[in-house]
């Protein structure tokens, strides 16, 4: 009895000598169900009391695709610029040295510490047509406060440090010797950069879009100031939750969020498994 | 003279760097740097009298409580709890430990407004909870706990990812010499692990109130915007905006943006003096 327990048990976790096992985990587990499992199981439950009918009835409604599609294209092109400004901010901030280069790399964190309500004040003063910026795009004939272009420029000030702080730690492990190795085999710096550099660090650069992609998609505080919230055109899917809320329509709030969070766990998936791949095919061992 | 002529074959052209540097300054200004000036230029735009006013008006001041109050709860529960997770993962060996790790970081890919909406869904006064509580006179949404509630859930990550990595790259050894030497669970903890974390503790803490303080969109959900009572800063951020109370609103959101540079410095100091005891992937 006792040996077929202590054997079972030896699977499960590594004998220690330090204490505090049982306590810990314990606590762990009872915390994380507590605050994070139960709330989102409730969140399962009663979007499968709806039942399928209704769900999909709920979540094919014209103005929740609507706003599903305004969150997740204005989300995928801030994400796609955020990679390409985020890469070369990395690559700046890694091989070259200029006056102020500390003071840069910590600005680059300011998104992630900024409240977003802060930022979505600031963007919209910025922005409307007698704001600072937007007074000068408004003759060009430029609307971007109450817009979409408006949502993707929040999303973009908001996304830089996913990119950033994914891409940067990799660019610092990559050996120069490979890069010598480019240049005496008679690579350009063109060839060199994009041909071996930027392969290895593939698998950093999904990881930095998935993150700037998912933010960017629940993203509310900073979109819904300067987005002007019309229907169909730029009213996003959390604000549209938030709206049902409002109006008590707690079964179209719960199938929203469920399909927002369902939608973002596969993509998350989906970049995992090709984040994989790539890191078997052309990754730097980390 | 010669090194003119010598090109260094593994780095850019003096007029690619330069272009490259002016991008990212000129991308960083734009989107970054001038957003936190508007702020307080916006703040102070109708002198500083004015702003002093906005900030001592009785509903700011009761807002500026409750984000304290709020911080003051969430801060040390998930700090209590990043160093439970943070001992049991990387002190120990065990299956399903990977797992575990996901579920934690499961906060950081949850929309702020869902993770507002699971608490209305489950205390709301049409949930199952709902008659429960409000036959004891418990209210748990559009009161206090739901906002420190929701703000848990939003923070929930921080400290035990700041933890975990750098206690997982420190080993056991420490640990296990001194419990060899008689050293109890709690006094191998308190001299031995804790002395050896301490910054990374800091520092997880510091990203934790920073965004306890700031939190949006979850709280937003839950607090029903009750102003004097259940209106924490950034949502007296949004009622005095939606109010063309500029001032007001501006004023109330620079001590937010004051609150992320102190982070920020104190990030950076953190950094650079012990950046080898943060974590085990910034040592540079």
């Amino acid at each position: 009895m006792i040996s077929a327990r202590s054997a079972a048990r030896w699977h499960w976790k590594n004998p220690s000598v330090i204490p505090g096992f049982g306590l810990t985990l314990g606590f762990t587990l009872a915390y994380l169900t507590l605050i994070i499992l139960i709330p989102l199981a409730a969140l399962g439950w009663r979007s499968a009391a709806l039942g399928w009918f209704d769900f999909f009835r709920l979540i094919t409604d014209a103005r929740t695709l609507g706003a599903l599609k305004v969150s997740f294209s204005t989300a995928l092109i801030a994400a796609v610029v955020n990679v390409v400004f985020g890469v070369i901010t990395a690559w700046v901030l890694v091989r070259y040295d200029f006056p102020g280069r500390r003071i840069v790399d910590a600005i680059v964190d300011l998104p992630f510490a900024i409240p977003t309500a802060v930022a979505g004040i600031a963007l919209t003063a910025l922005y409307a047509p007698n704001g600072l910026i937007g007074s000068f795009l408004t003759p060009l004939g430029i609307k971007v406060a109450y817009t979409p272009l408006g949502i993707v420029i929040a999303l973009i000030a908001i996304g830089l440090p996913f990119v950033v702080r994914t891409v940067q730690p990799v660019m610092q492990e990559i050996s120069k010797e490979v890069e010598e190795a480019a240049a005496s085999l008679g690579a350009n710096r063109f060839q060199t950069i994009f041909r071996v550099i930027l392969p290895g660090l593939v698998p950093a650069i999904l990881t930095g879009f998935a993150l700037a992609l998912a933010r960017g998609i629940g993203e509310y505080g900073s979109v819904i100031f300067i987005a002007g919230n019309i229907p169909f055109v730029s009213e996003i899917a959390p604000l549209l939750i938030v709206i049902r809320l409002e109006e008590f329509d707690y079964g179209s709030a719960t199938a929203i969020a469920t399909i927002m969070l369902i939608i973002s766990f596969l993509m998350l998936l989906l970049i995992n498994v090709i984040q994989a791949w790539s890191r078997r095919r052309f990754g730097y061992e980390q | 003279m010669s090194s003119r002529a010598f090109k260094n074959p593994i780095s850019e052209s003096a007029p690619v760097r330069l272009t490259l540097i002016f991008i990212v300054l000129a991308f960083l200004a734009l989107f970054v740097l001038t957003p936190l000036l508007i702020v307080f230029k916006e703040a102070f735009g109708k002198g500083s009298g004015e702003y002093v006013a906005a900030l001592q008006e009785p509903d700011a001041v009761s807002a500026i409580r409750l984000t304290l109050l709020v911080a003051a709860i969430a801060v040390p529960a998930n700090l209590l709890f990043g160093v439970a997770a943070s001992w049991a993962i990387a002190k120990f060996e065990f299956r399903g430990k990977a797992f575990l790790i996901t579920l934690i970081d499961l906060p950081f890919s949850v929309s702020p407004v869902i993770s507002g909406l699971v608490y209305v869904l489950l205390f709301g006064a049409n949930s199952f909870l709902g008659p429960f509580l409000k036959s004891y006179g418990i209210q748990v949404v559009f009161a206090v706990p739901g906002i420190v509630l929701a703000t848990i859930f939003v923070t929930f990550p921080f400290v035990a990812r700041e933890l975990i990595p750098l206690m997982q790259d420190q080993g056991t050894g420490d640990e296990e010499a001194a419990i060899s030497l008689g050293a109890n669970g709690w006094q191998a903890f308190w001299y031995v692990t804790l002395p050896n974390i301490k910054w990374a503790l800091l520092y997880g803490v510091l990203l934790c109130n920073a965004r306890a303080m700031g939190e949006f969109g979850a709280v937003s959900v839950v607090s029903g915007h009750i102003r004097g009572l259940t209106n924490t800063m950034p949502l007296h951020v949004e009622i005095l905006y939606n109010d063309y109370n500029v001032v007001g609103a501006f004023g109330v959101a620079s001590l937010l943006a004051l609150l992320a540079l102190l982070t920020l410095v104190l990030r950076t100091i953190l950094e650079t003096r012990y950046g080898s005891e943060l974590s085990a992937g910034q040592k540079h």
